[in-house]
């Protein structure tokens, strides 16, 4: 047993939500990924296990959407909005100077491990761009300054 | 951040003011009386044929009628009935939903309980794109006191009607704004569109009868039912009635939302609310409904916001996403940009969509490399052809329509790339 006692019983209080289990799978996968920052193998096949389905279904639908992770991740996640509203103000020269901050290419993750820095798209802030989506949260209406002093703040 | 629009009406006028968003703040302005009259004095066809007659058109993007499609809900069955709300909003240009969402939870609420009388639906499942965290923890808690207020449960208002409404968060796929793959991931599965038919009324949300409405859609449903049908209709065109909440985006003085009468001039909407471009600069082109939708160049931007004109225009209302360009950009570029969302976001099940969303990418960026030769035009105008009305969603004509506008209004600036061998706009936003 890998998933935790709490988060087993949050799964299980979203299945009986759902006129059938099978619905709650995408909130599932959300919670275990909220305590692990990832939905690992071992997680995948207890899931599995709750929802009677085999583990290639749950890889399957891990797989198929952005927000799932299969593998341990960074601490920090940094994405730029680059869709086309957002790059009509600047977000890929903004994208371009965090790299040279960080002395990495996007996509991809700073040595230690602690920042990956990467792009999206459209987040639904196109009127307040550009923009940038650090570990879930928005941060609008950005310039290079700005943009650095959050990079700054993020925690170890 | 998110700042309440630069011009209100009905849907945004309370947005600024601070418990809006609580219960009591809504009822303080007259909320949930229109949940109770129809309720207690309207017959679920009566709500119905209000809603058609005041012509409520969809506002997710394909403006289909609303009365029309709760008629289209099975009457004598047994089956559980079910509501979708879309809050998936990923169309790049558009950001309504999220305020309305996020401010106006409570009119939306209410606008879904008056449509589950309408239907009979049992539950909602509102579907809120996963990058949403904050809107979704939000609608949580418009729901948790609409439970406890029991306008929502097991006897709504005291009325025996019963109704849950329930949150699901997506996680990150573009399709599945798309109905019927919003309900394949509703069900715990990848989030692939559906043939069609059978349509979502016979067979939606696992299994059942299913009627999906976009955020907005619901939260015009109040007013309708509270003011009337000719108090709508004082709003917008006399085929596409009310207000909508338009989102302006790229070079402009004020981006922003605006919510305004449906027929309002696309040059109002830029130049007189947005303020124009900055710095003197002109305008070259402007996509008036969301990046799917085809681009008008600036000698057409005298057209009212609706789709029967703009139709006319071989573009669409769309989700009222408005991105403005300014006379620096290459139109290459935006279709650089444009083709790799799409190429990205195709679910892969068709082959006209997979692999014609790849190769107009491909083509694309080879011409704004200035390797592209002059039949790659040719080429892609084939290939988009080819991706239209082929497919099992309309994702892959949403891919071909914008490349076939920039094609259309824009050839010069492809052929110059082709002819200089060189991106020739140096002063364009970056790739
Ligand atoms: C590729 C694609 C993406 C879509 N994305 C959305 C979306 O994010 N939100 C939305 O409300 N409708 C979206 N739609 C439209 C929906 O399929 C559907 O028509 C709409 O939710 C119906 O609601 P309405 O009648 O209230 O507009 C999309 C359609 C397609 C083809
Ligand atoms: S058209 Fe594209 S997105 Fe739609 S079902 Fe086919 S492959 Fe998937
Ligand atoms: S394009 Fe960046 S938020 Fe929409």
């Amino acid at each position: 047993m890998v998933i935790s006692k709490q988060t087993r019983s949050k799964i299980d209080a979203v299945i009986a939500k759902y006129p059938q289990a099978r619905g709650a799978l995408l909130p599932a996968l959300h919670l275990v990924q909220d305590e692990y920052g990832h939905v690992s193998k071992e997680c995948a096949v207890e899931i599995a296990e709750i929802f009677e389905i085999r583990p290639v279904e749950v890889m399957e639908v891990l797989t198929f959407y952005n927000l799932f992770f299969d593998s341990p991740q960074a601490k920090h996640h940094v994405y730029v909005c680059t869709n086309l509203p957002c790059s009509l103000r600047g977000a890929r020269g903004l994208l371009r100077q965090l790299e040279s901050q960080l002395g990495i290419k996007a996509p991809g993750e700073t040595s230690d491990g602690r920042i990956f820095l990467g792009h999206e798209e459209c987040l639904g802030a196109c009127g307040y761009a550009p923009m940038m989506r650090v570990d879930g949260q928005y941060h609008e209406v950005l310039d290079i300054e700005k943009a650095k002093r959050i990079l700054d703040s993020l925690g170890e | 951040m998110l700042e309440t629009p630069y011009v209100t009406n009905y849907l945004t006028e309370h947005f600024g003011e601070e418990d809006y968003p609580t219960i009591e703040g809504y009822e303080r302005v007259g909320g949930y009386r229109a949940a109770r009259k129809a309720l207690t004095e309207m017959s679920p066809d009566e709500v119905i044929e209000l809603v058609k007659i005041a012509g409520l058109q969809g506002r997710g993007g394909a403006g289909f009628s609303t009365g029309m499609k709760w008629s289209f809900m099975p009457k004598d069955t047994d089956r559980p009935k079910y509501l979708v709300c879309n809050a998936d909003e990923s169309e790049p240009g558009s950001f309504k939903d999220r305020i309305l969402l996020e401010r106006g939870s409570h009119q939306m609420l209410e606008g879904i309980l008056i449509a589950a009388w309408a239907t009979g639906a049992s539950t909602t499942f509102i579907y809120i794109r996963g990058e949403y965290a904050y809107p979704a923890d939000q609608m949580e808690r418009a729901i948790g006191e609409a439970y406890a207020k029991g306008y929502l449960g097991e006897n709504v208002m005291g009325t025996g009607f019963r109704h849950d409404v329930r949150v699901t968060r997506g996680a990150g796929a573009y399709i599945c704004g798309e109905e019927t793959g919003l309900l394949e991931s509703l069900e715990g599965k990848k989030g692939q569109p559906r043939k069609k038919p059978p349509f979502p009324a016979q067979y939606g949300a696992f299994g059942m009868p299913t009627t999906v409405n976009n955020v907005e859609t619901f939260s015009h449903v109040p007013h309708i039912v509270e003011k009337g049908a000719n108090w709508f209709r004082s709003f917008g065109t006399e085929k596409s009635p009310g207000t909508t909440v338009f989102g302006v985006s790229g070079h402009v003085v004020r981006p922003g939302l605006y919510e305004l009468p449906l027929g309002t001039m696309l040059s109002e909407i830029v130049f007189e609310h947005a303020g124009g471009v900055p710095g003197g600069r002109k305008v070259k082109g402007v996509i008036p409904g969301g990046m799917s939708m085809s681009i008008l160049p600036a000698g057409q931007l005298d057209v009212p916001m609706a789709n029967e004109f703009l139709h006319e225009r071989k573009t669409m209302l769309g989700t009222g996403g408005i991105i403005v360009m300014d006379e620096t950009t290459c139109m290459v570029r935006v279709a650089s940009v444009i083709s790799y969302f799409f190429r990205d976001e195709s679910c892969g099940q068709c082959t006209q969509c997979r692999e014609g969303t790849g190769w107009i990418n491909k083509i694309v960026d080879r011409i704004e490399r200035g390797a592209g030769e002059e039949e790659d035009l040719e080429v892609l105008l084939d290939v988009a052809g080819k991706m239209e009305g082929q497919t099992i969603c309309a994702f892959a004509d949403a891919a071909a329509w914008p490349i076939q506008g920039l094609l259309r209004h824009f050839s010069d600036d492809f052929a110059e790339h082709v002819r200089q061998r060189k991106c020739p706009f140096a002063e364009s936003f970056e790739l």
